[in-house]
Formats: C-alpha cells, structure tokens, sequence
C-alpha cells in the first residue's frame, strides 16, 4: 500500500500526468483511490434525534487522521454543487490505535436554510462519497493530561466534546471529568444513552439540563454548583455563539477555558442593501458599505484586488467571501452561503459582509 | 457616448435586458444535468488520452494511438479547457474544474491564457487596437490594419501560426510586436517568463521524452506519434478559431465607437463581431462549441453545452432586431477566412467612387 503510494507520488508520475496530476485519473477509475487529496465513504448512517445523523466515514488512504475536537471541511454534491462546511468529528481518536479501526464519525444537525447540513443529514446515504479537507482546529486535549477537566455544551455544540470524552474513556483517564450538556428537552439530547452510560464511571459527572423543560441557561450559580472550582480547571466550551459569549463572561479572560463555536450559515439579508459595515480581512481594512460593487469598495480604500474585465466575465477577481449576503449587479441573485468564492467586480453587498482581500 | 448600431439607444437596451434574461434562466436552470455532462466529456478525454498512449505500444496501431491522443488533446484543449477556465464550472465548486487551477495540455500556461483570452479578447472583441486577436500581432486581418510590405507574408505566417499554434499561443502574451515596435521591452515581460518555462518542460518532458522512452525500443515511433497528435490538434484548434471572428461580414470597432459602452453595446458587438459554424452534435463537441463562437461571446462564462438552446432564442431576438447573424458550414467559413488571409496580404484598394455624371434621360 504505502509503495504504491509512493510511486503514485513520485515526480516521474507527477510528469507523467502533468498538467492534471495522478489524482485526476484515478478518480475516474475508484472514487477512493487517491494519492494527495482526501476523500471519504459513508459506510454507516445512524439517526440520533429527529434531525440529528451521525455518519461513519471510511476515509481514503491519505486521511492522515485527526486529534479529538478537531473539525472537517466536508464537500458533498447536492445538484451538481459542491458546498463546503465545517464539522466537527464526534469519535474517539483512539478508535484505531486501539481498534484497529480507521472510520471516524461526524454527527450533522439538519438546519432548515442549510444545504449541507440538510443534505447529509437526511439524504446521504451508504455509498455516498465526500471531500474532505485534513483535520484542523486547535479546540484540542493538552499532551499532558490535567487532573480536572471541564466540559461544557450545548445543543450540537456537543460533538467535539464528545470525540474528547470519548477519547477519554478509550484512554481510561482517571482524572475527575464534569461535563454539564444543555439540550432543549430529553427527545432532542444527541447521544443521552451513551452519556448515561459514561455517567456510570466512577470519575464522571454527567449533567444534562434541558431548557425547555424548566432547567436555566448556563448561569454563574449553576456552574458554581455544578463546578465549584470552574474558573481554575481546563475548560472545553462548544455550542452557538450565545452559548459561547456566556461561558466567556463567566471565566473573565482567564487562561483555563477554550473554546469553539459555529459559524452561522447565513446573515440575514437587510433590505435597504447599503447598510453595515464591509469588512477586507486581509488587509484589516472596514468601511461603511456603500452600496457599490465589493471591487470598487475596495479601490476606494486603496485596495488594489486583482481583476480584469469589470464586467463579471473573465472571473479575473474571483475572491474568497467569508461573511454576509451579496446581490450579484447583473442578475440580481443573492448568496449567502459563508466561505464562497464570489466575482467581487459584479458583487455588492447587503448589509454587512467580509471578505479575504 | 456615441452610438454607432443600427439601433436606437432604447433599443439597444431593450436588447440588452433581453440578453441578461436569457443570462439568468440559464444561471438558474444549471445543475446535476450540466455537472455530469462535463464530468463525461472528462471522462471520455482521459480515456482516449490512456488509450492512446497505451496504443503506442502496439506499432501496427500507431495511426490508432495518434488518433486517440489527438482526439483526447482537442476535447482537453477545447470542450473542457477552454470553457472551464472561462469559469462556465465555476459554480460547481469542483476544484479539478475551477477557472483558476484548471492546467489545460497545450504550452500555453492557463494562467496567462486567462488574462489575454478572458480578460483582453473577451472584454474588448474586434475593437481594433484593443483586441489582439486581430491578426495576433502577426497577421494583417482587417481593412483597417495599415498595409505594410512585411503583410506580403501574410499567407505564409497564417499557415506557421496553424501549424505551431500552441507556440503562437504560448508566445501571444510576450507581445513581441510591440517589442519589436519598442513600446515594450523585454523587461515588461519578465513576470511571464518563469511560467512559460515550467509549463513549456512540463509539455515537452512528458511528451517528448518520458511517454516515448517508456515504449522503449519505439521511443521514435512514440515521439514522432505525440509530435502529429500535438500538430492535428494545432490545425484543428487554429481552424475553428479562425473561423470564430474573420469570415467575410463580421464586424470590427474602433475605440472611439466604444467608449463608455453601454451593457446593450457591449452584447451588440459580440453578436456583430463573431461568426457560427453549422455541423452536427459531434462536430460541436470537437469544436469546444466554438462553433457557437456568438452564443459563447454573448455568454463565455455559461457552460457551453447550453449554447445550441440559447441560440435559437439569440436568432429570434435578432430576427426582431433586425441584426445580422454570421453563420455557415465550415468549408465555407474556412474558404472566406483564407480569401481573406491572401487579399489582406496586399494593400487594400480604395474602392474609388466615379463622380457622378449628368445622363440624359432617354438615350
């Protein structure tokens, strides 16, 4: 295997295939035949709640693995398309250390506005192949392993944590492990069997609340009393941006907590578009929306983002946006769709929105 | 701003919102149809490029082997090269069919094959001055292009052009003829340099050193095999192109009509300044559809396997407008670019007028 490997990524093959490259053509033959890029199979689908899926994934050979919490850029196809979005990986990174298993899982919530997270959730089946990108993130366990650590989540916000309080157990880790869940009710608490179960071991505290029925919000008395010594004890904190911002008020800027949180799919689209503030975050410059194309925008703070034709055609000025709608000037299409390529010459924004210049 | 059609200014932009809404029910209708087509066309390229270079192995198979490279660089060249880095893909977010890394098999670097192509011919077409894919700098092929003795040749460069075409095109950016004029010297042209190098041993290793010496004792057969298959591509591809812009009819600008161009414009004189070829489906497929050179200058950013749908509805709205469209088979097509070729190669007549006389009424 690994010989094949290497030849598959000699230079003598690199010219051979050139100008495409070997990856190219061995698509065409086996969708998971790959020497650079990294792509995967669902083997396993498994429903969690009503809108929650969690899918095992068999990666190709060049998945070079991945450390708990860490997420994935996943690309599926949904009518042509590929959309691109980032997941976080939900099993324990010990699986195939220990197992000799070399499947991993992502657990997806179908959001109503969002393709992706539709689409894998309720549509890809067995069989289904998807791009990846390598395992990035730093939401990860230190090397050397504290004798407290504290988790902290909410709503789907609860699978980078769990690929660590997964890991944790692969690992028998005897240090005292709190990990307080908010979930909106019992129905809708992804993984609540096997969290009873972890809760069984005797240096676990599992407390799932759920908010719609009666339990608060993460508040400073409840994590108090849930976890006296939260403030000085190595924090993992997950979940939406809400959820996040409170956790961070509640540890004041101290060392001990970090944190992940999603990205939401879409902005809301303003309707009189020349509002907010538009944002070049390469070269950190913000402005005033004016309502112009994003290239002219730019110009006019000095920006000189490469371009050619002016008139959306020659894609001279494709750039990468990362936030916010924009109203293509010619067909009047709007998108909103975060990390998208667009032609900021023929792009203006709506309402706020960033992008990579 | 000057309005040099044969329509009103309301006109113009009547037939140019028609224009955009022919645009956008095309954006809106793409999907897993179109993906899977250039998916299969990608497909079928590959597999005549392993085919052929398999073939060679085979010595009483060598027309075979060349016929199937050549096949397989005229659909990477065209069908899939061409219209991928126009970004008509772009929407499928597939990297290996984006704008901007797609590497097509020719010496020319995409790279620099996007900004001349894309961006200069696309943008100011037939504007004379401004596009210089009149006559590549090489070739006398508008009236309005000064004679001079060094056009004399003009057959003759036509008919090197055709068969080094992917030189000429590698070369076409360094715009060695206003070096030659010295309003650019070869310093401007440094930035190019590094890319065609790479790009240029990359074609030639593989081509003419690594395929042929991997069949061993037929390393010559092999090579002289992949140097016809390059050749058959560089004719076909020079043809179909030149039939794009230069058969008789077609009309060129001049920079002054251009200036500050309205949207309605800008579509008019893609439809005036490009010419069709009729053929069959598998003719269109060869072509790139540059056999729709009008529907792709109108649109060069829509998949072009659209363009035959779109261009019933483009002959309809000229029809209306009462506008020109430039079509005809391609031995005709052919015929009107070389006459064309020859009579631009010595110096244009002034069609001098006689002053009219004074005639009695019945004789």
């Amino acid at each position: 295997m690994s010989l094949t490997r290497t030849i598959l990524r000699s230079p003598a093959v690199a010219a051979l295939t050139s100008p495409h490259g070997v990856d190219r053509y061995l698509e065409l033959v086996n969708p998971m035949w790959a020497a650079h890029e990294v792509r995967a199979r669902v083997v396993r689908t498994h429903r969690e709640t009503h809108d929650v899926t969690t899918l095992t994934l068999q990666p190709t050979s060049t998945w070079p693995g991945f450390a708990a919490g860490q997420h994935v850029q996943v690309g599926v196809e949904v009518d042509g398309t590929r959309h691109t979005r980032c997941f976080s990986i939900s099993s324990s990174d010990l699986a195939r250390r220990m197992r000799g298993d070399r499947t991993f899982t992502i657990t997806v919530r179908a959001h109503d506005d969002g393709v992706v997270s539709k689409h894998l959730a309720r549509h890809a089946g067995v069989g289904t192949v998807l791009h990846l990108s390598r395992a990035e993130g730093e939401f990860t366990l230190p090397p050397l392993l504290p004798r407290r650590l504290l988790f902290l989540s909410a709503g789907s916000g609860i699978t980078p944590v769990m690929s660590m309080l997964r890991s944790l157990v692969d690992l028998r880790y005897e240090g005292r492990l709190t990990f307080v869940h908010h979930a909106r009710t019992p129905e809708e608490t992804i993984f609540a069997d096997e969290l009873d179960e972890i809760a069984q071991l005797p240096n676990v505290d599992v407390t799932v609340l759920h908010t719609r029925l009666g339990d608060k919000r993460l508040n400073e008395l409840q994590l108090t009393a849930l976890a006296p010594a939260y403030a000085d004890t190595l924090t993992y904190a997950c979940g939406p941006a809400g959820f996040v911002e409170t956790v961070r008020e509640l540890y004041a800027g101290r060392d001990t907590l970090r944190v992940e949180y999603f990205k939401t799919s879409t902005l809301p689209p303003d309707d009189e578009a020349a509002t907010g503030t538009v944002r070049f975050a390469r070269s950190g410059q913000t402005a005033a929306n004016t309502g112009a194309t994003l290239l002219e925008q730019a110009e006019a703070l000095g920006l000189r983002p490469e371009h050619g034709c002016r008139m959306g055609i020659c894609r001279g000025c494709t750039t990468r946006k990362t936030e916010g709608t924009v109203r293509h000037a010619v067909t009047g299409a709007e998108s909103s769709a975060p990390d998208e390529d667009i032609q900021i010459c023929v792009s203006r924004p709506v309402g706020g929105c960033a992008v990579d210049l | 701003m000057s309005n040099p059609t044969t329509l009103t200014d309301e006109q113009l932009e009547e037939f140019g919102a028609e224009l955009d809404a022919i645009r956008r029910r095309i954006v809106d209708s793409l999907g897993e149809d179109d993906a899977t087509y250039i998916r299969n066309v990608v497909k079928t390229q590959r597999a005549f490029e392993v085919a052929g270079r398999a073939l060679f192995y085979l010595p009483p198979a060598w027309p075979l082997a060349v016929a199937a490279l050549s096949v397989s660089k005229i659909l990477d060249n065209m069908e899939i090269g061409h219209n991928v880095m126009h970004g008509q893909y772009d929407w499928m977010g597939d990297p290996g069919l984006n704008s901007r890394r797609y590497e097509w098999d020719t010496m020319c670097p995409s790279e620099q094959w996007r900004y001349s192509h894309n961006y200069i011919h696309h943008t100011y077409t037939n504007i004379l001055g401004k596009d210089r894919d009149i006559g590549y700098g090489v070739l006398r092929m508008d009236e309005d292009q000064q004679w001079r003795p060094y056009y004399l040749g003009n057959p003759v460069y036509a008919t090197l052009l055709m068969l080094f075409f992917e030189w000429g095109v590698l070369l076409h950016d360094l715009e060695v003829e206003r070096i030659v004029a010295g309003e650019r010297t070869w310093a401007d042209t440094k930035h190019l340099h590094r890319g065609m190098i790479r790009k240029v041993r990359n074609q030639t290793l593989k081509d003419y050193v690594l395929f042929p010496a991997l069949t061993g004792p037929l390393f010559p057969m092999t090579l002289a095999g992949n140097a016809v298959a390059n050749l058959v591509r560089n004719v076909w591809a020079f043809g179909i192109i030149f039939c794009g812009h230069f058969p008789a009819g077609v009309a060129t600008f001049s920079e002054d009509e251009t200036e500050d161009e309205t949207r309605g414009m800008w579509y008019y004189r893609q439809l005036l300044g490009s010419a069709n070829i009729t053929g069959s489906r598998l003719f269109h497929l060869m072509t790139g559809n540059l056999s729709h050179q009008i529907e792709h200058h109108l649109f060069p950013d829509l998949p072009a396997r659209r363009y035959p749908q779109i261009a019933e509805e483009v002959r309809d709205l000229c029809e209306r407008y009462g506008l020109e469209y430039h079509t005809g088979p391609l031995r005709k097509q052919l015929g009107s670019v070389a006459r064309k070729i020859c009579r631009l190669a010595l110096p244009t007549r002034r069609r001098t007028t006689p002053e009219p006389v004074e005639q009695p009424l019945a004789a």
